[in-house]
């Protein structure tokens, strides 16, 4: 038995009109400060002014979001009790949204422990709207939330199905603006979603089309937005992958690019798409050595060279380092700018997050601590995996 | 000789099990806490087993006339035929607990820092040749 979920996708350069129609009485936005300075938060209220909606800005979602910044949030929620939760901005604004939104209605839930199994009985005070401003975590068609405990420099990627936001706005004339650096950066973590989703130990029949879709689109357009941001049809293309390889990873769960890519940000502060895009290369070889994978399947479908196995790994292990080249993607963690010594000094702790990382265990070969140690010291090279 | 799932010979058989594996006894290193294992059966009637596991070993193992003999820390419950799936590797643990064909009770934040743990005992499990009720 599986379950396969998706929110309600409204997408397109007009998506935000959609909200004119919207049904309720009071809205709370969970964002962040850019998006008020950019003008961004008042457009989506002069939608919901339309609808005849009120509503309340909690605009301090800082990167990486804390514990206690979404506790702050579920705070002011609690006082001004909205029937509508709209997050607003990158994958940290979204993934606030989403646990502010669960404490709003379990205040007595543990934020540090939002979790699948449990079930929390959410939407009866609120139902959440997602509005991505950037192309990449798609966490506004998931139920993931990743959030970051300061104190033990961990990321704590977790999430609850109930969590799967009612409505997604995916409107790219939000993203028309993006820095060249945010789109290559995003776009990478769209692809290793897209990759893992396909390729892992749950993938499954309904999300596998969209995974493949997420992966052709990424390669087709992200180096066009990138090298001319002002694209629209680029642009509209990958808002659409980033949100289409959310709705697979989220019912398909992700892997070991994820683990490491959370423990190299938690630890060394490098951007979720920058660390999760630079191992993915690493991890397809790392995985097909293990053997029985389908990365055949997605270079197949680029139609890439592939006629066994083998070849189709390699073509999409170079499919991926050649996209990286077009958009000046860092393949090594040496060109990130961490230093051996700082590296060396990190590695302890990069392996024991990256291993205590639940999305790990639905990579298709397991890596124990050893290999984890050898994957970072072989992506500090930009080494080839050989084992 | 396949031994039947939930009895004192099982619990036996899995608890030398768990503690013949290396790779729990890293990954369970630090757990302390007591769990049940609860089958339904088809009749209504449930098998419970009781496990103390601590610092990666199993110190206990043994079946309880009734859950409300103890109280351990957490609990998994669910009918044999989700047991069986898993035991049998033809479901995913984690897959079996987020469809709650497993409902697992207990303080989520612990487990969910040992994952690594609850696999290798899920893994100790697939290597006892197990027969399973109706
Ligand atoms: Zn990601």
């Amino acid at each position: 038995m599986w379950i396969f979920s998706s929110p309600k996708v409204v997408f397109g350069d007009d998506a935000l009109e959609h909200l004119e129609h919207l049904q309720g009485k009071r809205a709370f936005f969970v964002t962040d400060a850019n998006m008020l300075a950019f003008g961004f938060v008042e457009r989506v209220q002069q939608r919901l002014a339309v609808a005849g909606l009120d509503s309340a800005v909690f605009a301090e979602v800082e990167p990486n979001p804390s514990l206690q910044t979404v506790q702050r949030a579920a705070a002011l929620m609690a006082d001004y009790q909205p029937d509508w939760i709209i997050g607003l901005g990158g994958g940290s604004a979204m993934d606030a949204a989403k646990a502010a939104w669960l404490l709003y209605e379990c205040p007595d839930a543990d934020p540090a422990a939002i979790n699948p199994m449990e079930d929390y009985g959410l939407r009866q005070k609120a139902r959440l709207i997602a509005i991505p401003t950037t192309s990449g975590t798609g966490s506004e068609a998931t139920w993931a939330t990743v959030l970051t405990d300061t104190e033990a420099q961990m990321k704590l990627s977790m999430g609850s199905p109930e969590l799967l936001p009612d409505l997604a706005i995916v409107d790219s004339t939000l993203v028309m603006g993006l820095p060249a650096r945010i789109t290559a950066d995003t776009g990478m973590d769209v692809l290793t979603h897209a990759v893992e989703a396909y390729t892992n130990t749950l993938a499954n029949d309904f999300s596998d089309g969209l995974a493949l879709k997420a992966v052709q689109l990424t390669m087709r357009y992200l180096p066009v937005a990138y090298a001319d941001g002002s694209d629209a049809e680029a642009r509209g293309h990958m808002h659409n992958a980033a949100a289409i390889a959310g709705i697979a990873f989220s019912n398909a769960m992700l892997g070991l690019s994820h683990a490491m890519g959370h423990s190299l940000g938690a630890v060394l502060h490098v951007p979720h798409g920058r660390a999760v895009g630079l191992f993915l290369p690493y991890v397809v070889e790392f995985t097909a050595n293990g053997g029985g994978t389908r990365y055949a399947d997605i270079a197949h479908f680029l139609r890439l060279p592939a006629e066994d196995e083998a070849a189709g790994v390699a073509a999409l292990a170079a499919a991926i380092r050649s996209l990286s080249a077009q958009i000046n993607f860092a393949t090594r963690l040496e060109d990130l700018g961490i230093s051996r010594d700082a590296f060396e000094q990190a590695l302890p702790k990069l392996v024991t997050n990256a291993a205590a990382d639940n999305q790990l265990f639905f990579n298709l070969r397991f890596a124990d601590n050893d290999e984890l140690e050898k994957l970072f010291r072989y992506a500090y090279e930009g080494r080839s995996i050989d084992f | 000789m396949a031994i039947p799932f939930l009895t004192d010979e099982w619990a036996a058989a899995f608890q030398s099990a768990v503690n013949g594996s290396a790779a729990y006894k890293v990954a369970a290193e630090t757990w302390e806490g007591d769990f049940y294992f609860i089958g339904e059966l088809a009749n209504g009637s449930q098998r419970v087993l009781y496990l103390d596991l601590w610092h990666g070993e199993c110190r206990n193992a043994y079946i309880v006339a009734s859950a409300s003999d103890k109280s351990p820390e957490f609990e998994v419950s669910g009918k044999i035929g989700s047991w069986k799936k898993v035991i049998e590797k033809k479901t995913d643990p984690i897959q079996a607990l987020m469809t709650r064909q497993l409902k697992l009770k207990g303080n989520m934040a612990k487990v969910l820092k040992s994952v690594k743990a609850a696999q290798e005992l899920v893994n100790a499990a697939t290597l006892v040749s197990t027969e399973f009720p109706e």
